[in-house]
Protein backbone atom coordinates (compact mmCIF):
# COMPACT_ATOMS: atom_id res chain seq x y z
CA UNK A 1 0.00 0.00 0.00
CA UNK A 2 1.03 3.65 -0.02
CA UNK A 3 3.48 4.90 2.59
CA UNK A 4 2.17 6.48 5.80
CA UNK A 5 2.33 10.30 5.92
CA UNK A 6 5.77 11.45 6.96
CA UNK A 7 8.23 14.28 6.73
CA UNK A 8 11.52 14.06 4.87
CA UNK A 9 14.77 15.88 5.40
CA UNK A 10 18.05 15.49 3.57
CA UNK A 11 20.89 16.93 5.66
CA UNK A 12 24.18 17.91 4.03
CA UNK A 13 26.49 16.91 6.88
CA UNK A 14 26.74 14.13 9.45
CA UNK A 15 26.38 16.52 12.45
CA UNK A 16 23.21 17.97 10.89
CA UNK A 17 21.82 14.47 10.40
CA UNK A 18 22.54 13.52 14.01
CA UNK A 19 21.03 16.76 15.27
CA UNK A 20 17.88 16.08 13.25
CA UNK A 21 17.63 12.57 14.72
CA UNK A 22 18.15 13.94 18.23
CA UNK A 23 15.38 16.52 17.81
CA UNK A 24 12.84 13.89 16.74
CA UNK A 25 13.82 11.25 19.25
CA UNK A 26 12.51 7.81 18.39
CA UNK A 27 10.06 9.19 15.82
CA UNK A 28 12.74 9.65 13.17
CA UNK A 29 14.20 6.93 11.01
CA UNK A 30 17.39 7.00 8.97
CA UNK A 31 16.98 6.22 5.28
CA UNK A 32 19.78 5.65 2.77
CA UNK A 33 19.10 3.29 -0.14
CA UNK A 34 15.72 2.49 1.42
CA UNK A 35 15.68 -1.06 0.08
CA UNK A 36 14.63 -2.52 3.44
CA UNK A 37 12.90 0.49 4.96
CA UNK A 38 10.67 1.34 1.99
CA UNK A 39 9.00 -2.11 2.02
CA UNK A 40 8.59 -1.78 5.81
CA UNK A 41 6.86 1.57 5.25
CA UNK A 42 4.74 0.15 2.43
CA UNK A 43 3.55 -2.63 4.75
CA UNK A 44 3.17 0.01 7.48
CA UNK A 45 5.35 -2.08 9.74
CA UNK A 46 7.23 1.15 10.35
CA UNK A 47 5.59 4.56 10.61
CA UNK A 48 8.21 7.16 11.57
CA UNK A 49 7.10 10.80 11.56
CA UNK A 50 10.23 11.84 9.69
CA UNK A 51 12.84 10.24 7.44
CA UNK A 52 16.38 11.55 7.71
CA UNK A 53 18.03 10.79 4.36
CA UNK A 54 21.76 10.21 4.81
CA UNK A 55 22.13 9.30 1.14
CA UNK A 56 23.92 12.52 0.25
CA UNK A 57 26.29 12.73 3.20
CA UNK A 58 29.92 12.99 2.10
CA UNK A 59 32.61 10.49 3.05
CA UNK A 60 30.38 7.47 3.73
CA UNK A 61 30.69 5.96 0.28
CA UNK A 62 34.32 4.85 0.22
CA UNK A 63 36.01 1.49 0.39
CA UNK A 64 39.58 1.65 1.65
CA UNK A 65 42.09 -1.09 2.27
CA UNK A 66 44.98 -0.31 4.63
CA UNK A 67 47.21 -2.02 7.17
CA UNK A 68 44.43 -1.44 9.73
CA UNK A 69 41.83 -3.40 7.81
CA UNK A 70 39.17 -3.01 5.17
CA UNK A 71 36.93 -0.02 5.81
CA UNK A 72 33.58 0.06 4.07
CA UNK A 73 31.46 3.19 4.32
CA UNK A 74 27.83 2.79 5.32
CA UNK A 75 26.61 4.11 1.95
CA UNK A 76 28.57 1.59 -0.13
CA UNK A 77 26.11 -0.39 -2.24
CA UNK A 78 26.15 -4.06 -3.23
CA UNK A 79 26.86 -2.93 -6.77
CA UNK A 80 29.87 -0.90 -5.55
CA UNK A 81 31.24 -4.05 -3.91
CA UNK A 82 30.51 -6.15 -6.98
CA UNK A 83 32.47 -3.74 -9.19
CA UNK A 84 35.49 -3.42 -6.89
CA UNK A 85 38.04 -5.93 -8.18
CA UNK A 86 40.56 -4.85 -5.55
CA UNK A 87 38.11 -5.57 -2.77
CA UNK A 88 37.33 -9.00 -4.21
CA UNK A 89 41.06 -9.78 -3.98
CA UNK A 90 41.36 -8.29 -0.52
CA UNK A 91 38.34 -10.13 0.92
CA UNK A 92 37.09 -12.93 -1.32
CA UNK A 93 34.61 -14.23 1.29
CA UNK A 94 32.88 -10.84 1.43
CA UNK A 95 32.68 -10.67 -2.37
CA UNK A 96 31.27 -14.20 -2.60
CA UNK A 97 28.63 -13.53 0.03
CA UNK A 98 27.57 -10.19 -1.40
CA UNK A 99 27.03 -11.84 -4.81
CA UNK A 100 23.93 -13.42 -3.22
CA UNK A 101 22.36 -10.18 -1.98
CA UNK A 102 19.07 -9.24 -3.63
CA UNK A 103 18.24 -8.61 -7.28
CA UNK A 104 19.82 -6.27 -9.85
CA UNK A 105 17.70 -3.19 -9.17
CA UNK A 106 17.93 -3.52 -5.38
CA UNK A 107 21.70 -4.06 -5.58
CA UNK A 108 22.04 -0.64 -7.18
CA UNK A 109 20.61 1.09 -4.11
CA UNK A 110 20.90 -1.24 -1.13
CA UNK A 111 23.71 -0.30 1.25
CA UNK A 112 26.06 -2.03 3.66
CA UNK A 113 25.00 0.25 6.51
CA UNK A 114 21.32 -0.25 5.76
CA UNK A 115 21.63 -4.01 5.83
CA UNK A 116 23.49 -3.94 9.16
CA UNK A 117 21.00 -1.53 10.73
CA UNK A 118 18.00 -3.46 9.38
CA UNK A 119 19.49 -6.66 10.87
CA UNK A 120 17.52 -9.25 8.95
CA UNK A 121 18.45 -12.68 10.34
CA UNK A 122 18.97 -14.08 6.83
CA UNK A 123 21.01 -11.16 5.46
CA UNK A 124 24.50 -11.80 4.15
CA UNK A 125 26.27 -8.64 5.33
CA UNK A 126 25.52 -9.05 9.05
CA UNK A 127 26.50 -12.71 8.62
CA UNK A 128 29.89 -11.78 7.20
CA UNK A 129 30.34 -9.11 9.88
CA UNK A 130 29.75 -11.64 12.65
CA UNK A 131 31.84 -14.36 11.01
CA UNK A 132 34.80 -12.08 10.31
CA UNK A 133 34.91 -10.16 13.63
CA UNK A 134 33.95 -6.84 12.02
CA UNK A 135 33.96 -3.64 14.06
CA UNK A 136 31.27 -1.01 13.49
CA UNK A 137 31.65 2.73 13.93
CA UNK A 138 28.57 4.48 15.26
CA UNK A 139 28.29 8.24 15.59
CA UNK A 140 25.72 9.96 17.77
CA UNK A 141 25.06 13.16 19.75
CA UNK A 142 27.29 12.06 22.61
CA UNK A 143 30.20 10.91 20.47
CA UNK A 144 31.52 7.93 18.59
CA UNK A 145 31.50 4.33 19.72
CA UNK A 146 33.01 1.28 18.12
CA UNK A 147 31.32 -2.07 18.63
CA UNK A 148 31.77 -5.61 17.39
CA UNK A 149 29.09 -6.98 15.08
CA UNK A 150 28.01 -9.29 17.90
CA UNK A 151 27.52 -6.40 20.30
CA UNK A 152 25.71 -4.43 17.60
CA UNK A 153 23.10 -7.05 16.73
CA UNK A 154 20.64 -7.78 19.52
CA UNK A 155 18.02 -9.90 17.73
CA UNK A 156 15.80 -10.09 14.68
CA UNK A 157 15.59 -6.60 13.14
CA UNK A 158 17.11 -5.26 16.36
CA UNK A 159 20.37 -3.47 17.08
CA UNK A 160 21.85 -1.27 19.80
CA UNK A 161 21.58 1.82 17.58
CA UNK A 162 20.19 4.71 19.62
CA UNK A 163 17.58 7.11 18.28
CA UNK A 164 20.25 9.74 17.56
CA UNK A 165 22.92 7.39 16.23
CA UNK A 166 24.11 6.58 12.69
CA UNK A 167 26.23 3.63 11.66
CA UNK A 168 28.95 5.24 9.53
CA UNK A 169 31.33 2.44 8.61
CA UNK A 170 32.29 -1.14 9.09
CA UNK A 171 35.84 -2.47 9.37
CA UNK A 172 36.78 -6.02 8.44
CA UNK A 173 40.13 -7.37 9.64
CA UNK A 174 42.64 -7.94 6.84
CA UNK A 175 42.33 -11.25 5.05
CA UNK A 176 45.21 -13.72 4.98
CA UNK A 177 46.23 -14.70 1.47
CA UNK A 178 46.46 -18.48 1.85
CA UNK A 179 43.22 -18.72 3.80
CA UNK A 180 40.72 -21.50 2.96
CA UNK A 181 37.18 -20.24 2.69
CA UNK A 182 33.73 -20.72 1.19
CA UNK A 183 30.29 -19.17 1.25
CA UNK A 184 27.21 -21.29 0.60
CA UNK A 185 23.56 -20.38 0.80
CA UNK A 186 20.27 -21.66 -0.53
CA UNK A 187 17.46 -19.40 -1.69
CA UNK A 188 14.50 -20.34 -3.87
CA UNK A 189 15.84 -17.96 -6.50
CA UNK A 190 19.25 -16.31 -6.49
CA UNK A 191 18.78 -12.92 -4.87
CA UNK A 192 15.89 -13.98 -2.68
CA UNK A 193 16.32 -14.23 1.08
CA UNK A 194 18.47 -17.16 2.14
CA UNK A 195 16.67 -20.11 3.72
CA UNK A 196 20.04 -20.72 5.35
CA UNK A 197 23.66 -19.84 4.63
CA UNK A 198 27.16 -20.62 5.82
CA UNK A 199 30.29 -18.45 5.76
CA UNK A 200 33.43 -20.43 6.59
CA UNK A 201 37.15 -19.80 6.72
CA UNK A 202 40.22 -21.22 8.40
CA UNK A 203 43.99 -20.96 8.08
CA UNK A 204 46.37 -23.85 7.43
CA UNK A 205 49.63 -24.32 9.32
CA UNK A 206 52.87 -25.87 8.01
CA UNK A 207 51.62 -29.34 8.93
CA UNK A 208 48.46 -28.85 6.90
CA UNK A 209 46.24 -28.55 9.97
CA UNK A 210 43.39 -26.09 10.23
CA UNK A 211 43.41 -23.35 12.82
CA UNK A 212 41.59 -20.08 13.46
CA UNK A 213 38.37 -21.62 12.10
CA UNK A 214 35.47 -19.19 11.80
CA UNK A 215 32.07 -20.67 10.97
CA UNK A 216 29.15 -18.26 10.73
CA UNK A 217 25.55 -19.07 9.80
CA UNK A 218 22.57 -17.01 8.63
CA UNK A 219 18.87 -17.70 8.44
CA UNK A 220 18.74 -20.24 11.25
CA UNK A 221 18.32 -18.00 14.31
CA UNK A 222 17.07 -14.51 15.16
CA UNK A 223 20.50 -13.17 14.16
CA UNK A 224 23.66 -14.44 12.46
CA UNK A 225 25.91 -16.42 14.74
CA UNK A 226 29.19 -18.29 14.91
CA UNK A 227 29.19 -22.00 15.73
CA UNK A 228 32.00 -22.44 18.30
CA UNK A 229 31.31 -26.17 18.61
CA UNK A 230 31.95 -26.64 14.91
CA UNK A 231 35.02 -24.42 14.98
CA UNK A 232 36.44 -26.53 17.84
CA UNK A 233 36.12 -29.67 15.71
CA UNK A 234 38.01 -28.08 12.83
CA UNK A 235 40.83 -26.41 14.77
CA UNK A 236 43.98 -28.55 14.84
CA UNK A 237 42.62 -31.11 12.38
CA UNK A 238 43.36 -31.98 8.79
CA UNK A 239 40.09 -31.20 7.00
CA UNK A 240 38.95 -34.42 5.34
CA UNK A 241 35.59 -36.01 4.63
CA UNK A 242 35.30 -37.52 8.13
CA UNK A 243 35.95 -34.21 9.86
CA UNK A 244 33.49 -32.44 7.56
CA UNK A 245 30.69 -34.93 8.24
CA UNK A 246 31.38 -34.69 11.97
CA UNK A 247 31.30 -30.89 11.78
CA UNK A 248 27.99 -30.96 9.89
CA UNK A 249 26.43 -33.23 12.52
CA UNK A 250 27.48 -30.81 15.27
CA UNK A 251 26.15 -27.87 13.26
CA UNK A 252 22.72 -29.49 12.91
CA UNK A 253 22.53 -29.94 16.67
CA UNK A 254 23.90 -26.48 17.43
CA UNK A 255 21.04 -24.56 15.82
CA UNK A 256 17.40 -24.26 16.75
CA UNK A 257 15.67 -22.60 13.80
CA UNK A 258 12.01 -21.59 13.88
CA UNK A 259 9.26 -22.75 11.54
CA UNK A 260 8.05 -20.12 9.11
CA UNK A 261 6.16 -20.01 5.83
CA UNK A 262 9.38 -20.43 3.84
CA UNK A 263 10.66 -23.57 5.54
CA UNK A 264 10.07 -25.83 8.52
CA UNK A 265 12.60 -25.89 11.32
CA UNK A 266 13.64 -29.47 10.53
CA UNK A 267 14.28 -28.54 6.91
CA UNK A 268 16.41 -25.56 7.84
CA UNK A 269 18.41 -27.65 10.29
CA UNK A 270 19.13 -30.30 7.66
CA UNK A 271 19.86 -27.67 5.05
CA UNK A 272 22.39 -26.03 7.33
CA UNK A 273 24.23 -29.34 7.65
CA UNK A 274 24.31 -29.79 3.88
CA UNK A 275 25.48 -26.22 3.30
CA UNK A 276 28.24 -26.64 5.88
CA UNK A 277 29.38 -29.86 4.22
CA UNK A 278 29.48 -28.10 0.86
CA UNK A 279 31.28 -25.08 2.26
CA UNK A 280 33.96 -27.09 4.03
CA UNK A 281 34.46 -29.43 1.06
CA UNK A 282 34.85 -26.44 -1.22
CA UNK A 283 37.23 -24.72 1.20
CA UNK A 284 39.35 -27.88 1.48
CA UNK A 285 39.02 -28.55 -2.26
CA UNK A 286 37.84 -32.12 -1.75
CA UNK A 287 34.86 -34.06 -3.05
CA UNK A 288 32.61 -35.68 -0.47
CA UNK A 289 31.33 -39.18 -1.12
CA UNK A 290 27.69 -39.21 -2.32
CA UNK A 291 25.23 -39.60 0.53
CA UNK A 292 23.81 -43.12 0.72
CA UNK B 1 5.67 18.91 7.61
CA UNK B 2 4.09 16.15 5.62
CA UNK B 3 2.60 18.51 3.03
CA UNK B 4 3.53 18.68 -0.64
CA UNK B 5 6.72 20.37 -1.74
CA UNK B 6 8.55 20.68 -5.08
CA UNK B 7 11.11 18.18 -6.34
CA UNK B 8 13.20 18.86 -9.45
CA UNK B 9 14.72 16.26 -11.71
CA UNK B 10 15.24 15.39 -15.35
CA UNK B 11 12.95 12.85 -17.00
CA UNK B 12 13.83 11.43 -20.40
CA UNK B 13 16.05 14.43 -21.08
CA UNK B 14 13.57 17.15 -20.06
CA UNK B 15 13.58 19.11 -16.81
CA UNK B 16 10.57 18.36 -14.63
CA UNK B 17 9.21 19.61 -11.32
CA UNK B 18 6.67 17.69 -9.29
CA UNK B 19 4.99 18.97 -6.15
CA UNK B 20 4.39 15.95 -3.95
CA UNK B 21 4.05 14.85 -0.33
CA UNK B 22 7.34 13.51 1.06
CA UNK B 23 5.87 10.01 1.26
CA UNK B 24 5.35 9.89 -2.52
CA UNK B 25 7.42 7.29 -4.31
CA UNK B 26 9.24 8.12 -7.52
CA UNK B 27 6.97 5.71 -9.40
CA UNK B 28 3.83 7.45 -8.14
CA UNK B 29 5.27 10.89 -8.94
CA UNK B 30 6.06 9.81 -12.51
CA UNK B 31 2.63 8.27 -13.02
CA UNK B 32 0.33 10.65 -11.18
CA UNK B 33 2.09 14.00 -11.52
CA UNK B 34 3.78 13.64 -14.91
CA UNK B 35 1.28 11.16 -16.39
CA UNK B 36 4.13 8.90 -17.48
CA UNK B 37 1.96 5.86 -17.01
CA UNK B 38 4.25 3.51 -18.91
CA UNK B 39 5.87 2.78 -15.53
CA UNK B 40 3.61 0.18 -13.92
CA UNK B 41 3.15 -0.52 -10.24
CA UNK B 42 2.60 -4.15 -9.33
CA UNK B 43 3.46 -5.09 -5.77
CA UNK B 44 4.52 -1.66 -4.44
CA UNK B 45 7.02 -3.25 -2.09
CA UNK B 46 10.03 -4.00 -4.21
CA UNK B 47 9.45 -7.56 -5.31
CA UNK B 48 7.92 -7.59 -8.80
CA UNK B 49 10.18 -5.17 -10.73
CA UNK B 50 7.33 -3.77 -12.87
CA UNK B 51 8.12 -0.18 -11.76
CA UNK B 52 11.81 -0.31 -12.71
CA UNK B 53 13.14 3.04 -13.92
CA UNK B 54 16.70 4.20 -14.55
CA UNK B 55 18.18 6.79 -12.18
CA UNK B 56 21.59 8.21 -13.12
CA UNK B 57 22.21 5.15 -15.29
CA UNK B 58 21.25 2.56 -12.66
CA UNK B 59 18.07 0.47 -12.85
CA UNK B 60 16.12 0.88 -9.60
CA UNK B 61 12.72 -0.07 -8.31
CA UNK B 62 10.58 3.07 -8.63
CA UNK B 63 8.45 2.04 -5.65
CA UNK B 64 11.50 1.84 -3.36
CA UNK B 65 12.76 5.35 -4.06
CA UNK B 66 11.09 8.46 -2.71
CA UNK B 67 10.45 11.15 -5.27
CA UNK B 68 12.33 13.48 -2.91
CA UNK B 69 15.39 11.23 -3.14
CA UNK B 70 15.45 11.79 -6.89
CA UNK B 71 16.09 15.54 -6.49
CA UNK B 72 18.60 16.56 -9.17
CA UNK B 73 18.83 13.08 -10.69
CA UNK B 74 18.45 12.01 -14.31
CA UNK B 75 15.60 9.59 -14.79
CA UNK B 76 14.79 7.43 -17.78
CA UNK B 77 11.42 5.71 -18.03
CA UNK B 78 10.12 3.34 -20.68
CA UNK B 79 8.77 6.39 -22.53
CA UNK B 80 12.39 7.49 -22.97
CA UNK B 81 13.55 4.32 -24.69
CA UNK B 82 11.70 4.77 -27.97
CA UNK B 83 8.35 5.82 -29.41
CA UNK B 84 5.53 3.99 -31.16
CA UNK B 85 6.87 5.30 -34.46
CA UNK B 86 10.51 4.63 -33.64
CA UNK B 87 10.92 1.58 -31.46
CA UNK B 88 14.40 1.02 -30.05
CA UNK B 89 16.41 -2.03 -31.10
CA UNK B 90 15.51 -3.64 -27.76
CA UNK B 91 11.81 -2.96 -28.29
CA UNK B 92 11.96 -4.28 -31.86
CA UNK B 93 13.58 -7.46 -30.57
CA UNK B 94 10.79 -7.83 -28.00
CA UNK B 95 8.21 -7.51 -30.78
CA UNK B 96 10.02 -9.95 -33.05
CA UNK B 97 10.37 -12.60 -30.33
CA UNK B 98 6.87 -12.12 -28.84
CA UNK B 99 8.57 -11.28 -25.55
CA UNK B 100 5.37 -10.01 -23.98
CA UNK B 101 1.77 -11.09 -23.67
CA UNK B 102 -0.27 -9.01 -21.23
CA UNK B 103 2.46 -6.37 -21.15
CA UNK B 104 2.14 -5.40 -17.50
CA UNK B 105 5.73 -6.31 -16.63
CA UNK B 106 7.19 -5.20 -19.96
CA UNK B 107 8.12 -1.61 -19.12
CA UNK B 108 10.12 -2.78 -16.10
CA UNK B 109 11.85 -5.48 -18.09
CA UNK B 110 12.72 -3.08 -20.92
CA UNK B 111 14.21 -0.51 -18.55
CA UNK B 112 16.11 -3.22 -16.69
CA UNK B 113 17.49 -4.71 -19.90
CA UNK B 114 18.33 -1.26 -21.27
CA UNK B 115 20.35 -0.39 -18.16
CA UNK B 116 22.07 -3.77 -18.24
CA UNK B 117 23.02 -3.71 -21.91
CA UNK B 118 24.13 -0.09 -21.79
CA UNK B 119 26.58 -1.05 -19.09
CA UNK B 120 27.29 -4.63 -20.13
CA UNK B 121 26.62 -5.07 -23.87
CA UNK B 122 28.45 -8.39 -23.76
CA UNK B 123 26.34 -9.83 -20.92
CA UNK B 124 26.00 -13.58 -21.47
CA UNK B 125 22.80 -15.57 -21.13
CA UNK B 126 23.50 -16.49 -17.51
CA UNK B 127 23.99 -12.85 -16.60
CA UNK B 128 20.81 -11.83 -18.43
CA UNK B 129 18.85 -14.57 -16.69
CA UNK B 130 20.23 -13.52 -13.31
CA UNK B 131 19.34 -9.86 -13.87
CA UNK B 132 15.86 -10.58 -15.22
CA UNK B 133 15.13 -12.77 -12.19
CA UNK B 134 14.33 -9.48 -10.44
CA UNK B 135 11.32 -8.95 -12.73
CA UNK B 136 8.23 -11.09 -12.42
CA UNK B 137 6.51 -12.11 -15.66
CA UNK B 138 3.59 -14.51 -15.34
CA UNK B 139 2.78 -14.83 -19.05
CA UNK B 140 5.78 -15.59 -21.18
CA UNK B 141 7.81 -18.14 -19.27
CA UNK B 142 10.77 -15.80 -19.90
CA UNK B 143 12.26 -17.69 -22.85
CA UNK B 144 11.23 -15.13 -25.49
CA UNK B 145 12.34 -12.31 -23.17
CA UNK B 146 15.81 -13.84 -22.86
CA UNK B 147 15.95 -14.38 -26.64
CA UNK B 148 14.99 -10.76 -27.31
CA UNK B 149 17.55 -9.34 -24.89
CA UNK B 150 20.24 -11.64 -26.30
CA UNK B 151 19.48 -10.41 -29.81
CA UNK B 152 19.40 -6.73 -28.82
CA UNK B 153 22.93 -6.85 -27.42
CA UNK B 154 24.48 -6.17 -30.81
CA UNK B 155 22.76 -2.77 -31.03
CA UNK B 156 24.32 -1.70 -27.72
CA UNK B 157 27.74 -2.85 -28.88
CA UNK B 158 27.38 -0.65 -31.96
CA UNK B 159 26.56 2.30 -29.73
CA UNK B 160 29.72 1.63 -27.73
CA UNK B 161 31.81 1.49 -30.93
CA UNK B 162 30.41 4.81 -32.12
CA UNK B 163 31.10 6.37 -28.73
CA UNK B 164 34.67 5.05 -28.85
CA UNK B 165 35.27 6.60 -32.28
Amino acid sequence: MKLPPLDYICPATLPEAIAALAVHGGNAKVIAGGQSLMPMLAFRLAAPSVLVDIGRLPDLKSISISAEGIDIGALVTWRDIERDAQLAQAHPLLAAAIAHVAHYQVRNRGTVGGSMAHADPAAEMPGIAVTCDAMLTIVGSTGTRILSANEFLTGGLSTVLGADEILTSIRLPLWKKARRWAFEELARRRGDFALAGVAAFYDIDAQGLAHNAHIGVIGVADRPMRLPGVEAILDGRRIDADVILQAAAVARDAVDPADDIHAEAAYRRDLLGVLLERALARAANITLPEAA
Amino acid sequence: MTSARPVHFTVNGAAATVTVEPRTTLADALRNELRLTGTHLGCEHGVCGACTVIVDGAAVRGCLVLAAQAEGREITTVEGLGSAAHLSALQLAFRKHHALQCGFCTAGILTTAHALLTEEPHADEDRIREVISGNLCRCTGYLPIIAAIMEARIAYRDVQCEAAQ
